[in-house]
């Protein structure tokens, strides 16, 4: 029968609700014990206390900013945050325009400034080569073998292994040798005038010092570091190990028109296996790079070899073969596609003078975070009573109903959001707290919609099981269409908007899902379960449901259409009311 | 009060308690017109009193401990240690932290303000926030909400025209909308709350809430007026009044209960925190919920009435509703006739397009003949039969 279904659906859909309450939960505990996940949300910088920068691309007016460019500065970004010793800070890129730092402590003014600085590319001739750390003596080292440091040994980016044999193949090639550690420059001509940037000259005993006492092991080494493109430099490789000093800037990065990486082809035209960057420089850098590496191609060995730095540190250090006359320079050695290409974006995107103004910055101390917060909770939760309490005084024993519902809904939320800050370090804010709270009213109104809609089938005479049913199943449409429409306010705000509007509709359409959840599989089948019980079935006057209460007459009463009605109907199911 | 409210739900649901929304809904109209005409002039002559984020500058926040009784002389101090004065604006906010509006400082000088002012009042730096905002990011957020705005309305118009099958129903909820954005921003420009960004963000949930209240009327209106072109027993205007007041308790529920939580939080918000996301949301919330609330119930209705009021099908159903009305009256007056003839007077149904007061008539509004009526013998006695039960 019927009404038998109906309490097995009920029944199912209420195991059902519990397994995803289980499993949400059991995901919880398990990335708890297993995982570094916290059992509680984790919050956002303006609950917890920290410093997000957002970062605005300064571009001529009209000029768009590519999601490739802006991806390349959040990677710059990344390291140059990283590099200042800054821990646990997050780099995001928002919209298709914007870079949001956020990092929860109040940074000092250094790191700041190294945030937004712009990215330059440069391309200096090296000087002198060596191992990352300090030498125990500051004669030359024996090359070839290791250095005794093991950040010396680690493999350099650029070229694992440079092999002279592609010289003969490559023509017009500029090679990328491994910046082993070889001979520091002999004794520097102290006194003589530097007279251009591959001059040994530019190293004097300070600058020779200076590169002794570089550790480039230590993260916080080149902090310091001050970049002057007509000056000397001395740097460590990106993340090879080695350090360098370098003449003063002979081409500088924006020169570069385009960078590409792929195979290479020989003299034939044939495709060869070894990968390469192809270079090209605009008219003034041409003539620049022709000039240096005519010079420098009949130089030893390190100082043929032309540096590339990005935000001061090397990227790559290829040797030249020859003199490049045309500005098209390609670059190889051991590359694999992948890191040609990363290195040829660095190259390509490196060399654009993207840099950043700060549209905002708001720091929030932890006192005034967790502040908020307090009052955010205490908010919500007189928010939670004064419902509860209207809709006691409104719907009687059926406001349990309501308030279990919230109860469950607060949960599934609270797990879900819980979860989502472990797995995709979804972060509370202030916003979304607030999102919350105004959801309380979201969802209790889908249960008003539906207890409204079962008053209404009473008052048609409909028994309470039947009335549960027609009630619900036109409460339902409406419910449904009515989420739809929040729903989708919740997404397009989310899809569009940026930070802080974004973590409100975050939550906003999380709980209208939560809610659709909770009223299909919580309220709805409690109420059917409880409107078998005689409490409510026959209509107490604390139910929220007494017939009488609701104006049904107390006679038996013509419905239409060949139904009668009876106000107690303690024979539910045996009249035709069920539609 | 849950009493009569529950009572007031049965006679608004049966019909016998009626508010006349459509009928009078040149009055509401009326009443929008003038609160629209208010707003539009407060927009224009008070313009709006944008926040920090949209002007750009600085602002300190000072979370103290024990707050000195002259902490605007020392916080005005403090900044203008370092410059001279540049526009400061030195409030309090909640119990104890004091907060410095300055114009924009450079990133330097900022940090060097926040160092004095963490001085002058004795706390750790750290306890000092500072923020600082250019003048385009609340031009951006701004534009990318209007942006989202737009693409939102399109998508709910389309939404609502698959949905209800009826694309007047989708302009009547967008010109609601529409009122309610109106009335919230003449709000605002008349009483000089400050708009944050935090108040674009609630402005646009009010409009979710807004149209969501809407939604849940006309799903009614909808049922109702289905209805009425099946059986023709009452106008389009007659079932969306009807549908309006059946669904008038659970607009009073649903406001009242989405207030609750808004309330709490204004108050909070208002008393300990001052001005923040929490209270510029639940600010607009709070008014925009009263407004969206109203414009449900006394603006989308009568306008999709005066929108379908030429449609021919609403013209025939009003045709066809009229004809079955008067038949019914007259039908009742016969009966009336005929009950008094034999002493019985009995009122039944009266002349009210949904006569429900009685048992002559079932909650629907059809009459039921007086045969049919259990408890009413015919003219001749009837045999009765006992229920089966008794049997």
């Amino acid at each position: 029968m019927a009404a038998g279904n109906q309490t097995t659906a009920a029944r199912r859909s209420l195991l059902f609700l519990l397994a995803i309450v289980l499993v949400l939960g059991g995901l919880l505990a398990g990335a708890v014990y297993l995982s570094d996940a916290k059992t509680q949300p984790k919050l956002g910088l303006d609950l917890e206390g920290g410093t997000q920068i957002i970062l605005e691309p300064k571009t001529a007016a009209g000029q768009s900013v590519s999601t490739e460019q802006l991806n390349q500065a959040r990677d710059i970004i990344v390291q140059r945050v990283d590099a200042g010793g800054v821990s646990g800070a997050e780099v995001t890129t928002q919209g298709d325009r914007n870079i949001v730092v956020s990092i929860p402590e109040i940074p000092t003014q250094e790191v700041r400034d190294a945030i937004s600085k712009s990215s330059q590319l440069q391309f200096r001739p090296v000087l002198a080569v060596a191992a990352g750390t300090p030498q125990p003596a500051a004669t030359p080292s024996p090359s070839g073998t290791g250095s005794p440091s093991p950040s010396a040994s680690t493999t350099p980016t650029t070229a694992s292994s440079a092999s002279p044999t592609n010289n003969s193949a490559v023509p017009d090639a500029l090679m990328a040798p491994t910046p082993s550690p070889s001979a520091s420059p002999s004794a520097a001509t102290t006194g003589a005038t530097p007279t251009d940037p591959t001059d040994l000259a530019w190293v004097t005993p300070e600058i020779q010092q200076a590169f002794d006492d570089l550790d480039c092991s230590d993260p916080q080494a080149l902090d310091n570091i001050v970049d002057d493109p007509t000056k000397p430099l001395v740097t460590c490789g990106d993340d090879d190990g080695g350090k360098y000093i370098l003449g003063p800037v002979a081409v500088s990065g924006d020169k570069i028109s385009d960078a590409t990486s792929g195979y290479q082809s020989n003299q034939q035209g044939n495709v060869t296996s070894e990968v390469e960057i192809a270079l090209t420089l605009n008219g003034e850098g041409a003539k620049q790079y022709a000039d240096i590496s005519r010079k420098m191609v009949a130089l030893p060995e390190p100082q043929n070899q032309l540096a590339a730095t990005l935000d001061s540190r090397v990227i790559v250090a290829p040797r030249f073969n020859e003199a490049i006359l045309d500005g098209r320079a390609s670059i190889t050695g051991g590359f694999t596609l992948d890191s040609a290409r990363a290195l040829s974006d660095q190259l390509k995107f490196g060399a654009l003078p993207l840099s950043f103004v700060e549209q905002t910055s708001i720091d929030i101390s932890p006192t005034l975070g967790s502040e908020q917060l307090r009052y955010g909770l205490i908010a919500g939760l007189i928010g939670l009573l004064l419902v509860v309490g209207y809709s006691l005084l409104q719907y009687r024993a059926l406001g349990f109903v309501t308030v279990a519902s919230i109860l469950v809904a607060g949960l599934i939320t609270y797990l879900t959001i819980t979860i989502l800050g472990w797995s995709h370090n979804y972060r509370l804010d202030m916003a979304g707290v607030t999102g919350l709270i105004v959801a309380i009213g979201f969802t209790a109104d889908s249960f008003i919609v539906y207890f409204e809609r079962v008053r209404d089938e009473l008052r048609d005479g409909r028994s309470l099981a039947a009335a549960v049913e027609t009630g619900w199943n036109r409460a339902k449409r409406t419910i449904l269409v009515a989420d739809g429409v929040n729903f989708l306010a919740a997404l397009t705000l989310f899809a569009l908007a940026s930070s802080s509007v974004r973590g409100f509709a975050f939550t906003l359409g999380l709980t209208t899902l939560i809610d659709l959840l909770v009223v299909f599989l919580f309220t709805h089948p409690v109420l059917t379960l409880l409107a078998r019980r005689p409490f409510f079935r026959d209509g107490h006057a604390w139910s929220g449901l007494d017939p009488r209460r609701l104006g049904v007459p107390t006679t038996v009463r013509y419905a239409g259409r060949g139904r009668f009605t009876s106000p107690a109907p303690a024979s539910a199911g045996t009249e035709g009311g069920v539609a | 009060m849950s009493f009569s409210f529950a009572t007031l739900g049965n006679d608004l649901y049966t019909g016998k308690r009626s508010v006349p929304v459509v009928p009078q809904r040149r009055r509401f109209y009326l009443v929008s017109l003038v609160m629209i005409v208010v707003a539009v002039l407060g927009l224009v002559t008070q313009g709006l009193n944008l926040g920090l984020e949209f002007r750009g500058g600085s602002e300190f926040r000072v979370a103290t401990t024990s707050l000195p009784g002259d902490y605007e002389q020392v916080a005005r101090e403090a900044v203008g240690a370092n410059e001279d004065e540049r526009g400061v604006g030195v409030t309090l906010v909640g119990n104890n932290t004091v907060r410095v509006q300055t114009e924009r400082l450079s990133d330097t000088d900022s940090q060097k303000v926040r160092g004095d002012l963490a001085t002058a009042f004795g706390v750790p730096e750290s306890e000092v926030s500072g923020t600082f905002i250019g003048p385009s990011w609340g031009e951006s957020v701004s534009k990318q909400a209007l942006r989202a705005l737009v693409i939102f309305l399109l998508a709910v118009a389309l939404l609502m025209t698959v949905y209800f099958r009826n694309w007047k129903m989708a302009a009547a909820a967008l010109i609601a909308l529409a009122h309610d954005m109106v009335i919230t921003v003449g709000i605002y420009a008349w009483s000089g709350f400050e708009v944050s960004p935090a108040t674009m963000i609630g402005f646009l949930t009010v409009l979710g809430y807004s149209l969501y209240d809407t939604v849940v009327v006309f799903d009614k209106v909808r049922e109702n007026t289905t209805e009425a072109f099946a059986n023709g027993r009452l106008s389009f205007a007659q079932a969306a009044n009807l549908a309006v007041n059946q669904t008038m308790v659970r607009s009073i529920n649903t406001t009242v209960i989405g207030l609750l939580p808004i309330t709490a939080v204004l108050a909070v918000g208002a008393l300990f925190l001052g001005p923040g996301v929490l209270l510029d949301l639940s600010l607009v919330l709070f008014v925009g919920i009263l407004i969206g609330a109203y414009s449900s119930i006394f603006i989308a209705t009568p306008l999709l009435v005066s929108l379908r009021r030429r449609d021919p099908a609403v013209v025939e159903l009003e045709k066809k509703a009229a004809r079955f009305q008067a038949r019914k009256a007259k039908d009742v007056a016969a009966a009336e006739a005929a009950l008094d003839e034999a002493g019985e007077p009995v009122t039944v149904g009266g002349g009210a397009p949904v006569a429900a007061d009685d048992e002559a008539a079932t909650l629907t509004g059809r009459a039921v003949h007086k045969y049919a009526q259990p408890t009413q013998a015919g003219p001749r006695n009837q045999p009765r039969r006992t229920p089966k039960s008794k049997r």
